[in-house]
């Protein structure tokens, strides 16, 4: 907690700083614990129930952690088009055996459309993606 | 080894980094430096090609390779670099584009500020704070500049009415949100020529009296943010920002605020929610936000590329700008061309240049080997334009005449494989998940619409479906109150009203002429093809695939839920679709 009480004090000069603390914060934990949002609350005195309303509000921001490889599979229009549903398949598919090592989203434009389908492993984008490159991603990560 | 002569430049923007470029850039360090200076520079345009090694030689002459990978990487070394012999069959061609806006990505390192100033970087703030706001806005008006965000407002009315507004603080926000889920000349700009935003941000502030700007960007853009937080801190060390810039009274400070992925935030009124701290809801306007912004104070709000011109147009003159264009569209406009076309990349275009010319000549033409059948323009808030239709110049005006939009600047090409309802389907199932809920139409509207077109790609559909999606577009276009809703059925209309066979082939024969829709086609292994490797069946996830390598192999219809992975791993191109009637 001491850590939280750190993040708000450092916002405290940003102009309306509900959104960067709790972006902050899960930066650093990987999602935002309902225990954490209590204290943001109290510090910075905004009901939680508003702090509930933005975190739902928005996708980026999550309740529970993630698991050890975190994967995005990008759904936006460029990727739709080049076979980005067999990619998420192939990722859901080859990761549902090991619970909890996974955690597989879909999510909007990365911006590299003429790589497209693209897909970001824990922090790399990968490109030019086919379902069976994409499987293989992920064997080599289970091991 | 001294050849000072030489500079070499690497592409690291995303694209290119997400192709290696990162790498290429270790290697040609440890390679030549620091005999030949090695530097990072942002997006060409020509993402088809990445990585990208750009030589540039003393005399001004430069070399550009393309796709280059470790082979190629040291020839480049060996032969151009310590050998000054041009290694030509590896040089690809330079972007034939105007460049305006683009001017500097790919040209300068967009992490060091001196290589802004170098191109006469923040030339265009100290023209700006040598003469009067008023003027400033007169230029912006001469040179007909409007929005890039999507709706073309007029930029200097927006600052005008800013301006005369007596309320204090004031506030400029760079809309840098880019939801269009395929567009990414925002994303370009940012991370190739940050100081040009800044310093488009610095003028609108200083024109309309503002001493605070946000940029709102995408939380999904690290790099973009990583660079801008980079050339605010420069800015700063070198007065450009903060009090007294250039020793003159106008103060500016500028803050970055992530976005936290959600698509509506993109709209003006729901991101200055957001900044705000709250849920990301539209609001009615008027009030606009130049009367009632951020913390109910006057607050311009412009987006990335409208900004990036700004600096341009201060510097060079708005006669320049308005050189390119047409009457009322003038200028330059950048689009992510994306899809079924060769050069897929950014390009930069007069207004005014075809939609044929964009595809054959700029993008090289179609991938795929297919026909070219139709561009969609603005993402989930645009419409298909079909291909009879490509003499159809870019501007404002002649793609609102044929139900499109402009937009912000996604532009995706589709070749004859591609299914038009399934592509209605995916934009409107983005924008219901998208839609804040806030209004009824918007919210209930866009389900209603997506329900009828899952039935009708499940081979369920019925011909009246088809008047109740045009009805039911047109009220949720008119009930709406943002332009999330306005524009979301634009996708759904035009392909209606472009590619009805399709739909009805769809819904009469239980038929996906472009063999897309899952529920209506079946996988089959050709006999004659199959090399019976196998390959197939530990592909397929739920044992669908029966056989071995003795006996030929089979897809158990019953069982596949045609999800095409056993296609990606066949080798031989040996798994066909077949468009047939519902498979049961
Ligand atoms: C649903 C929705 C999403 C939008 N998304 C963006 C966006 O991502 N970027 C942007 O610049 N403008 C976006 N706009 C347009 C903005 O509301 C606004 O018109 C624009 O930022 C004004 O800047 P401009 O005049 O420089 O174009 C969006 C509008 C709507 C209705
Ligand atoms: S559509 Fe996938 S990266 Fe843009």
């Amino acid at each position: 907690m001491e850590r939280i009480d750190q993040i708000v004090k450092k916002h405290q000069q940003t102009i309306s700083p509900t959104i960067p603390i709790l972006q902050e914060i899960q930066a650093i934990y990987g999602y935002v614990a309902p225990e954490f949002l209590v204290r943001v609350a109290e510090l910075i005195d905004v009901p939680l129930s508003t702090l509930y309303g933005v975190v739902t509000f928005y996708t980026q921001f999550r309740l529970e952690p993630l698991g050890k490889n975190h994967i995005q599979v990008c759904h936006g229009t460029a990727c739709h088009l080049r076979g980005a549903d067999q990619v998420f398949h192939a990722i859901e598919y080859e990761s549902q055996t090991s619970a909890g090592e996974f955690s597989v989203e879909k999510v909007a434009c990365l911006g590299c459309c003429s790589l497209a389908p693209v897909a970001n492993v824990n922090g790399k984008i990968h490109g030019n993606l086919t379902a069976d490159q994409a499987r293989k991603l992920v064997k080599k990560l289970k091991s | 080894m001294t050849r000072k002569d030489y500079q070499v430049y690497v592409g690291m923007a995303s694209c290119g980094i997400a192709s290696g470029a990162d790498l290429v850039f270790e290697k040609l360090v440890e390679a030549v430096s620091p005999s030949i200076a090695v530097e990072p520079t942002g997006c060409l345009g020509i993402c088809f090609c990445e990585p990208l090694v750009e030589v540039r030689s003393l005399s001004g002459q430069r070399y550009l390779y393309g796709n280059v990978t470790e082979d190629k990487l040291t020839r480049i070394i060996n032969e151009h670099l310590l050998n000054n012999q041009v290694v030509q069959e590896l040089l690809v061609p330079y972007p034939q584009q105007v460049r305006f806006a683009l001017q500097n990505c790919g040209l300068i390192n967009p992490e060091d500020l001196h290589s802004y100033i170098e191109v006469n970087g923040y030339s265009g703030l100290r023209k700006a704070l040598a003469s009067s706001p008023e003027a400033v806005i007169n230029e912006i008006k001469i040179a007909g500049l409007r929005g890039r965000g999507g709706a073309g407002f007029p930029t200097h009315l927006k600052w005008s009415l800013a301006r005369q507004s007596l309320v204090q603080p004031k506030y400029v926000i760079c809309n840098a949100d880019e939801g269009d889920p395929g567009a990414f000349m925002d994303r370009s700009i940012l991370e190739s020529d940050p100081h040009s935003v800044l310093e488009g941000i610095l003028i609108a502030g200083y024109a309309i009296g503002a001493e605070q700007g946000f940029i709102y960007v995408r939380a999904e853009y690290p790099l973009a943010i990583q660079r801008l937080r980079l050339a605010i801190q420069q800015a700063m060390d070198y007065n450009l920002l903060g009090k007294q810039i250039l020793g003159t009274d106008f103060n500016f400070d500028i803050q970055i605020r992530e976005g936290a992925g959600a698509f509506v935030c993109g709209e003006e009124t729901a991101l200055l929610m957001s900044i705000e701290g709250q849920r990301g809801m539209p609001r009615f306007r008027p009030p606009y936000p130049v009367d009632k912004g951020l913390f109910d104070c006057p607050t311009v709000i412009n987006n990335v590329e409208t900004l990036a011109n700004v600096p341009r147009i201060m510097e060079k003159g708005a006669a320049v700008f308005n050189q390119y264009g047409t009457k009322q569209s003038t200028g330059t406009k950048v689009f992510a061309l994306t899809g079924d076309v060769k050069h897929s990349g950014l390009v930069e275009i007069p207004m005014g240049t075809t939609i044929n010319e964009l595809v054959f000549e700029i993008g090289g033409g179609i991938s795929t080997g297919g026909q070219f059948k139709a561009i969609q323009t603005g993402g989930p808030s645009g419409g298909c334009i079909p291909a009879e239709l490509g003499a159809t110049p870019v501007d404002y005006e002649s793609l609102a005449e044929i139900g499109a939009i402009m937009g912000s600047g996604g532009l995706l090409v589709m070749d004859d494989a591609t299914c038009m309802v399934n592509v209605a389907q995916y934009f409107l199932s983005f924008a219901s998940a998208e839609s804040c809920g806030k209004c009824t139409f918007c919210r209930i509207g866009t389900q209603k619409m997506l329900e009828i077109l899952n039935k009708i790609t499940a081979g369920q559909g019925e011909l009246q479906d088809l008047e109740t999606l045009e009805e039911l577009g047109k009220k949720v276009a008119a009930g709406s109150m943002c332009g999330l809703g306005q524009t979301a059925p634009n996708p759904l209309l035009t392909t209606l009203k472009y590619f009805r066979p399709e739909y009805e082939a769809h819904i009469l024969e239980k038929r996906c002429p472009a063999k897309q829709c899952q529920a209506l086609i079946d996988y089959q292994i050709d006999s004659e093809l199959c090399r019976s490797c196998g390959l197939c069946k530990q592909a397929c996830p739920v044992n669908a695939i029966t056989g071995s390598r003795q006996e030929a192999y089979q897809i158990n219809q019953s069982v596949c839920i045609r999800c095409g992975l056993c296609v990606s791993s066949c080798k031989f191109a040996a798994i066909l679709i077949s468009a047939g009637e519902v498979a049961s």
